[in-house]
């Protein structure tokens, strides 16, 4: 029976070599994979000889020097003109650009499902309302939002610095954007006994919650979680500030010569860009959500009201659960995208990576193979960790599938 | 069917990757093509921009324009590539265009590791500052703590912060656009005080605001900026050819030969003047035997000397409006730093 397999039918002799689909098929991929390399192989030794022929130094030591100019906008990392190195402010950018997709996200996401569930509703108004909103949104390009944003909305309406918006002289608006006091730490045993105290309050909570569930799968009494945790939440932290003796205080924004200094600034440009962003991609988030519930069969519905669930219950535990399955997997791609989307930041001064890194240190230095390679890996880094992290997180919410 | 197509991309492929390889003289390239392709900004008025007619002008164009002439014999066979200032570098050592003009300034650092020689000059500028007339300021110390906006990808950036470095001033805030449009826009909007750019630019930007007068270019110079075309290091025949070029148009103006009275220099017995027209000297031939003697002759019968090109381009009766008598780019002879070697 065995030898039949390796037989030809008619002639009853073994088929050649190079005949056997198999034996060809693998034969192929192996072509494919040395054209592959032997390709890559060609491009990376062209590319080097290139460059010296025509004396483009290549090397990753200018990475240490310190460049010579400013950078203005970098939340956490420390940046000083004339102190930062290169690799510094190639972690500047990536900072950056991070903060404000990471707050895009989380802005689109939430703006996105309600967006969705809006174009869904039986209200005719609101229903209009989101068409019209994602409509509007998606059919005009993103950097056009940019130009309209930054240079006709915001800076026009914004005041400037001596006409600023001030709530309590504590918080400012104005043409550079929002002003809060920045927490200062007086004393840094005071200040640990605090954060102690706040940790124990959120462990509070998340053993709350805990025990909460419990009793209710076992008694099936639903106890107040929320209002209790928000409670703990905010009193707890205020009574430690006081009990561990005050170890912040608080430093406001000044009157400066042309701004307004100290205190945290967020500025327009980041506004702008998370706002553009933000508004953007919520259109295509919207769209991906009322596809997903209307992906959920009506049957359901009916199902979980004859179960007695009320409105919200049927919601929040049979149709979300289950449209989750069809948002996700597109909505990956608007996270990719409202990343990437982020370089054309650029154009209204932010400085995330295409603009200080790409832009500046690329002209300061020279090094334009190095840096465009750079850039490639943090967005192809950053593109995968979401899209890893996302997977995995779909793929919990498949488990649930029956 | 389906094997041979997959062997005919496979055979494809492998001449593409092996072609484009051979590496003959710039200037043998320009003449077969019969077109200079020259990377300039084409939207910076004075430097290069187009006019109403569409047809690219300026001090950098113009230079274009010269190269044209002298290699190919007319000043139109220029294909423009208007360039960022980021993309300039990689455009020229990628070979996508022959010569950069593109107000570049010439420093250390681009000059050893970008695999680039700077020819010359045809413009020397510095950085400056460019504020409200209502703020009060009148000088570049006075500046500590301002927000400036800058065109990413210049010199610029490096230029205002050794400036404050310098001067201890108190740290600026720095929002770098990527056009030089998209950076007067934000000046103009609100989003910072200052505009910081070489003086030439700041000039040219003013000139385009809705009212000019009410902002001043504060007087401090606060770096060298000498501005000029660039080409691929390794040509050295084509180094030369640019660089002749624009040597040229700065002899011719000594000379007093202008674009109108060079055609009665034809015959001209100062042996300068005749080395120049091609009479006398075989200069042009000496550069490359690809070059006619009267390369020269072309570029100032068709595009002019070096002052008329300042003229018309960015001199006090342009919009641009830089007086040149006094100033550093006027000739040395009349106390300024235009220098060329002499033609012989």
């Amino acid at each position: 029976m065995l030898e039949e397999n390796k037989v030809n039918k008619a002639g009853g002799r073994p088929i050649p070599l190079h005949r056997d689909p198999k034996v060809r098929g693998i034969a192929f991929q192996i072509v494919a994979v040395l054209f592959f390399v032997w390709a890559l192989w060609t491009i990376g030794s062209n590319t080097v000889t290139n460059m010296e022929e025509r004396g483009i130094v290549l090397g990753l030591s200018w990475l240490e020097k310190l460049a010579p100019f400013q950078v203005g906008f970098s939340p956490f990392l420390a940046n000083e003109l004339g102190q930062n190195s290169y690799w510094r402010i190639f972690f500047i950018g990536v900072q950056n650009t991070i903060y404000v997709s990471f707050f895009g996200v989380i802005a689109a996401t939430l703006l996105g499902f309600v967006i969705g569930v809006m174009r869904l509703s039986p209200n005719w108004l609101v229903a209009k309302i989101a068409s019209a909103y994602v409509e509007i949104f998606r059919n005009i390009p993103l950097l056009l939002w940019f130009f309209f944003w930054y240079f006709i909305v915001f800076l026009p309406v914004l005041p400037g610095m001596r006409e600023s918006i001030s709530f309590a002289d504590a918080i400012f608006i104005n043409k550079s954007g929002l002003y809060l006091p920045r927490p200062v730490m007086e004393s840094s045993g005071a200040a640990t006994i605090f954060l102690l105290i706040c940790a124990a309050a959120i462990a509070g909570v998340v053993y709350l919650a805990r025990w909460a569930k419990k009793q209710q799968d076992q008694t099936g009494r639903q106890l107040p979680v929320l209002p209790i945790s928000l409670a703990i939440l905010i009193i707890v932290p205020v009574a430690g500030f006081y009990v561990s003796g005050s170890p912040y205080s608080l430093e406001y924004a000044q009157l400066g010569t042309f701004q307004l200094s100290g205190g945290i600034n967020l500025t327009t440009e980041f506004f702008v860009v998370w706002f553009a962003l933000t508004t953007y991609t919520a259109a295509f988030i919207g769209e991906n959500v009322r596809g997903g519930i209307l992906a959920v069969s009506h049957g359901q519905t009916e199902a979980a009201r004859s179960l007695g669930l009320h409105h919200g219950q049927n919601i929040k535990l049979v149709i979300i659960p289950q449209a989750m399955r069809v948002i996700i997997p597109p909505t990956i791609s608007q996270y990719l995208n409202l990343t990437k989307n982020s370089t054309l930041a650029i154009a209204i001064a932010y400085e995330e990576i295409a603009s200080i890194w790409m832009g500046i240190s690329l002209n300061t230095t020279g090094q334009a193979l190095i840096i465009i390679a750079m850039t490639v890996g943090v967005f192809w880094t950053l593109s995968f960790l979401t899209s890893a992290l996302l997977n995995w997180y779909n793929k919990r919410v498949q488990l649930t599938e029956r | 069917m389906k094997h041979s197509s997959t062997w005919q991309s496979l055979a494809l492929a492998g001449v593409l990757s092996f072609s484009g390889s051979a590496w003959a003289g710039t200037l043998e390239d320009v003449q077969a093509r019969g077109e200079l392709v020259c990377g300039i900004d084409g939207g910076l008025p004075g430097f290069s921009a187009p006019d109403n007619s569409g047809k690219m002008q300026g001090v950098d164009a113009d230079v274009c324009y010269g190269i044209a002439a002298a290699v190919l014999g007319d000043r139109n066979r220029v294909k423009f590539i208007p360039l960022t200032a980021k993309e300039r570098f990689t455009a020229l050592s990628s070979g996508e265009v022959d010569v950069l003009s593109r107000n570049t300034t010439h420093t250390l650092t681009r000059d050893s590791s970008l695999g680039l020689n700077f020819t010359y000059y045809n413009f020397i500028d510095g950085a400056g500052f460019m504020i409200r007339k209502a703020m009060g300021v009148n000088s570049a110390k006075g500046l500590g703590g301002a927000r400036l906006c800058i065109q990413a990808g210049t010199t610029t950036e490096q230029a205002v912060g050794d400036f404050f470095r310098a001067n201890s001033l108190q740290p600026f805030t720095p929002k770098p656009f990527d056009t030089s449009v998209q950076t007067r826009e934000g000046y103009e909007a609100g989003s910072c005080d200052i505009l910081s750019s070489d003086k030439s630019q700041l000039a040219a930007i003013r000139s385009e605001l809705a009212d000019p007068g009410a902002h001043v270019i504060l007087p401090e110079t606060i770096s060298k900026e000498p501005l000029g075309p660039v080409v691929r290091q390794g040509d050295d025949v084509w180094f030369n050819t640019v660089k002749w070029v624009l040597f040229s148009m700065m002899n011719a103006e000594e000379l007093g030969v202008t674009s109108s009275n060079i055609a009665s220099h034809r015959n001209s017995t100062n042996p300068a003047i005749a080395r120049l027209v091609g009479k006398e000297g075989g200069l042009c031939k000496l550069i490359s035997t690809a070059l006619d003697d009267t390369c020269f002759y072309d570029v100032i019968s068709q595009v002019g000397n070096y002052g008329e090109s300042y003229e018309a381009n960015v001199g006090e009766n342009t919009p641009i409006g830089l007086r040149r008598e006094g100033s550093v780019n006027d000739l040395w002879s009349r106390g300024g730093l235009i220098y060329a070697p002499p033609l012989r």
